[in-house]
């Protein structure tokens, strides 16, 4: 834990972005995490994703529940208006911000606590209602503010510090949101920052709800050997089906791919995603496939990384189905809203 | 031929019920009857006690004619229309005495006729809807309109009226109009063929209705979101509530859809439940739009971590409790006012609401609009506290009116150029000394950035755990609540004021109160009447309470809610109140009003409430 603030001067020579914002105009207050947390690295990759695509602070909006993880979203873009909402709830809370206003990009974090026990029901009807955010759940497979009783992630098999087995089976949340039908499912690991950052990008700019699973050790109560969410676990058993590749949309693709390998998807802004496919027969579009593959590589306890589904021609997004105003709702002026008098007068007659 | 004439004359003064199956379409033919008295000019309130089931099980309507426009439930039956087999028993027991039956002698019941101080009308109508119509679905629902021609008959209802009626419904069906008119003249065509009639209960046509609407307060408080430039609702389906957000819907796709586009000015989230439900409109007002969730107490229930919340991030928002009865799943098509308290204290942790209580439909549409003008204002959660009777039943009220000069007060929301202005902002700080702070929206100034949360916060909205900064805004969010009572509607007090008997009560209490200080001014007994319309209580409230030596608190629900409410909240001594409880689940009739009153004083006979 740290309580010492952040230096308010930076260096004149620190690269800025197409608004001219260094990466530490996108950083938030200093962590209170445990030192080597694997969310710091999180937070440094999505601060380094929101630069990257020069995001205009006020833009965003940084949504979150309760947990080690909720707490993270203090400690990225300071200029961006933050929802600490209660525990596993912060899908409704981003739900109805999202219906206001339909114009500002939206990042959710959450834990393996948080979204998979107390808030599942929150997260499945989220997914279902397909709100237009990126959901992050940096997964640990403990509580760790409740100092380290398993959740709902936990493998079986896994040992917490104290000794004791997991005997209950996990729930996947990638399994879940493919199964639920998410038209943007990732898995990453926060020591992989390469992988994590293009996907952060992906995942802001896909029309409709995007989820990223992301390994991310708790070093006080679960690094520990015997455990399934541990850094060195993560190293040696996390690896990439399909890596993705982020485009802006003024970019050219500038690298080139050998033919086959790479796949270009174009999002909705007009960036695209090329998916490297690291498995030569993964196709990355077809949900069903993709479920198959994870399970089948699952039960052979081996975790797939990388931008596992990906569907952008999908028009079940919340406002599309709603027919909502291309305006946001909380700009409408009132004389729009209100039917006014000469039409309640009309309306009277259907009551007599 | 019986004759039928020969009880006392109740011209526009008495109470039908029909008692039906559900299920059958009765409701349709129910409303039809009292729709066409209100248009003979004559004041009539409905009520509906349905069952919580779809189809198959009993249910009645009440429909009171009553030429004096009282709204409460009368408590006699004056005729009693039995079209439910299962039932007849009941409905014959409850029928008052000198009161007519009306039942189908498809199946002659000479069971009905043991009771020798009523007058039992038996019209094979079952037989009379086989014999000219096909199809088992089509002569059920056409039986119920077969019997509506027949009470039209027998109480001199205009045929026209309802002809015309009927033309409204079907204006667009001319195969169902044909149907249901046909329907219709059978059941009015018999009786004039084979009885005497009209009966001494008729209706005779007045001018007392003009300038009134039938409507039930759902709808109302759905019209009054309209209005109120609401935008996003969020709800999870409950009785009695939903048909709340069925008017919004409605009214927004009348009047919320660009023709053009197509486009809607609105969005409506069905939630997986009502913690959702609170959640989404939490998120929605946070976010600059206007939001609101309608839901009942088993709802309120569940929102409750989520009020605790924007009451402490101070987020506002309207909740709709359209009351039923509790506790528990208790019965949820039954009326009750047994959420006060929960709805006042809602959350954990020392946490306080503003109530709204709407008496009828009228206020519903008003006490809408300002609800949310009082939450944008004092940055809170505020809940209208409705009721089943009040929500789902027509009442006559007034034409609803609007101001087009009326403009929503969104409160203290800094804009973008304002934010500039600031060299910082802080989202709890108190810079006008009213204990109100300001907000910025986001999406509209970086430096207008805060984090909202639930945990320990001090002024500048910094999380804390620092007991004076933390108690800091918790005080600023009491003195908030204490100056609440300005911005609030007022109570309504009827009578001198200078009696020393008063009567304090809420919501869909007061049409009974009212008739029965009728009822008790012609034994001239003087009785003044406030209502309450908000919490926190105002001063009109404290300073009724300290002027009246013996005060009636009227309420519905067992133990005493509104009382306890008073006792906590005001200087009142607890000695000085009595308490009229009605928790039956049906609406409250001015009976136990007048018993109450007068049993009290009878044992204090020397209270002076008798005029001299």
């Amino acid at each position: 834990m740290s309580y010492i603030n952040k230096p308010r001067v930076a260096h004149p020579s620190l690269p800025t972005n197409s608004l001219g914002m260094t990466r530490r105009q996108y950083e938030g207050s200093m962590s209170t995490l445990c030192a080597g947390c694997g969310h710091d690295s999180i937070t440094a990759a999505v601060t380094e994703a929101c630069w990257e695509l020069s995001m205009r602070p006020e833009r965003l909006v940084k949504l979150s529940g309760i947990g080690c993880s909720s707490k993270t979203t203090a400690y990225f873009v300071s200029g961006a208006h933050g929802f600490n909402a209660v525990h596993g709830r912060m899908p409704s809370i981003a739900s109805g911000a999202n219906a206001a206003n339909r114009e500002l990009t939206y990042i959710g974090v959450s834990g393996d606590g948080d979204s998979l026990s107390i808030g599942i029901g929150q997260l499945v009807h989220v997914i279902r209602r397909n709100v237009n955010m990126l959901y992050l759940i940096e997964n640990n497979g403990v509580y760790g503010l409740t100092k380290g009783q398993f959740s709902a992630s936990a493998d079986i098999g896994t040992k917490a510090k104290r000794g004791e087995v997991n005997a209950t089976a996990p729930i996947d949340p990638v399994l879940l949101a493919l199964s639920l039908g998410a038209t943007f499912v990732a898995r990453s690991f926060s020591g992989d920052k390469a992988q994590l950052v293009p996907l952060i990008q992906a995942g802001l700019r896909h029309n409709g709800f995007a989820l990223i699973d992301i390994l991310s050790p708790c070093v006080t109560f679960n690094d520990h050997e015997g455990s399934t969410k541990s850094y060195t676990f993560a190293r040696e058993n996390y690896h990439a089906v399909v890596e993705a590749d982020f485009v802006p949309p003024a970019e050219e693709i500038a690298v080139e791919y050998a033919a086959g390998e790479a796949v270009p998807v174009k999002l909705h802004d007009g960036s695209q995603v090329v998916l490297r496919k690291l498995d030569p027969s993964y196709d990355a579009t077809d949900r069903s496939a993709a479920y198959a593959y994870i399970e089948a590589k699952l039960k052979k306890h081996e975790y797939v990384t990388g931008l596992i589904h990906i569907d952008e021609n999908s028009s079940t997004e919340f406002h599309t189905l709603n027919h909502s105003a291309t305006l946001p709702l909380n700009s409408i002026p009132y004389e729009k809203l209100s039917p006014g008098s000469a039409a309640l007068n009309k309306l009277m007659n259907r009551y007599r | 031929m019986p004759n039928l004439s020969a009880q006392a004359n109740h011209v526009n003064d008495f109470v039908i019920k029909f008692s039906n199956v559900n299920g059958t379409g009765s409701a349709s033919s129910n409303s039809l009857i009292m729709k066409a008295i209100f248009r003979m000019g004559v004041p009539v309130t409905g009520k509906n006690y349905f069952p919580s089931n779809i189809q198959g099980l009993p249910t009645w309507y009440e429909i009171r004619i009553t030429r004096d426009g009282y709204a409460a439930r009368a408590s006699r039956i004056d005729i009693m229309v039995a079209m439910n087999a299962e039932t007849y028993a009941k409905d014959v027991r409850e029928l008052s005495s000198g009161g007519f039956l009306i039942y189908d002698s498809t199946w002659p019941r000479s069971s009905l006729l043991q009771r020798g101080d009523i007058t039992v009308i038996g019209v094979p109508l079952a037989q009379l809807v086989n014999e000219n119509f096909d199809g088992i679905r089509n002569r059920i629902l056409l039986k119920n309109v077969a019997y509506a021609g027949l009470l039209a008959a027998l109480i001199d209802v205009d045929l026209d009226v309802i002809s015309g009626l009927l033309r409204e419904s079907y204006a667009k069906k001319p195969k169902l109009l044909d149907s249901n008119t046909r329907a219709l003249r059978l059941g009015y065509d018999y009786v004039k063929q084979h009885l005497n009639s009209p009966l001494s209960l008729r209706v005779e046509p007045m001018d007392k209705t003009r300038g009134s609407i039938m409507i039930d307060g759902n709808t109302a408080a759905g019209l009054g979101c309209v209005f109120a430039g609401a935008t996003v609702g969020a709800w999870y389906p409950i009785t009695p509530s939903t048909s709340l957000m069925d008017a919004f819907k409605g009214f927004c796709d009348r009047y919320r859809v660009d023709s053009q586009t197509g486009e809607r000015n609105f969005a409506i989230l069905q939630a997986e439940d009502e913690l959702a439900a609170i959640g989404m409109v939490l998120g929605a007002a946070w976010n600059g739009a206007r939001a609101f969730t309608p839901t009942s107490g088993p709802g309120i229930s569940l929102m409750n971590e989520f009020v605790g919340l924007a009451y402490y991030a101070e987020v506002p928002c309207v909740i709709f409790d359209v009351q039923r009865v509790g506790p528990s799943t208790g019965m949820p098509t039954r009326t009750q006012q047994s959420d006060i308290m929960l709805c006042a204290y809602a959350s954990h942790g020392d946490t306080r609401h503003v109530l709204l209580f709407p008496a009828n439909p009228e206020e519903c549409f008003y006490l809408s609009v300002q609800a949310f003008d009082i939450a944008e204002k004092l940055q809170t959660p505020v809940f209208v506290l409705s009721d089943l009777d009040i929500g789902m039943n027509d009442w006559m009220c007034p034409d609803l009116k609007w101001d087009d000069a009326y403009r929503p007060d969104r409160g203290k929301i800094l804009s973008s150029d304002e934010i500039d202005k600031l060299e910082k902002f802080y989202r709890y700080v108190d810079r006008d000394d009213d204990a109100i702070t300001y907000r910025t929206l986001p999406g509209v100034n970086p430096k207008g950035a805060y984090f909202t949360r639930g945990s320990g916060h001090n002024q500048y909205g910094v999380y804390t755990e620092d007991s004076s900064e933390y108690q800091g805004v918790l005080d600023r969010l009491k003195r908030k609540f204490s100056n609440a009572p300005r911005y609030l509607p007022k109570p309504i007090i009827l009578g001198r004021g200078s009696n020393e008997v008063g009567i304090v009560s809420v919501g869909s209490c007061d049409g009974a109160i009212r008739e029965a200080l009728d009822i008790l001014g012609k034994q001239k007994i003087e009785v003044d009447y406030l209502r309450v319309r908000a919490f926190p209580f105002n001063h009109e409230v404290e300073h009724f309470l300290k002027t009246h030596s013996t005060i009636f608190v009227v309420e519905q629900n067992r133990d005493a809610q509104l009382k306890m409410l008073l006792t906590l909240e005001t200087a009142v001594e607890k000695s000085k109140l009595f308490s009229i409880l009605s928790y039956s689940g049906f609406p409250m009739s001015a009976e136990p009003v007048v018993n109450g009153i007068r049993e009290k004083l009878a044992e204090a006979p020397r209270l002076s409430v008798v005029k001299s």
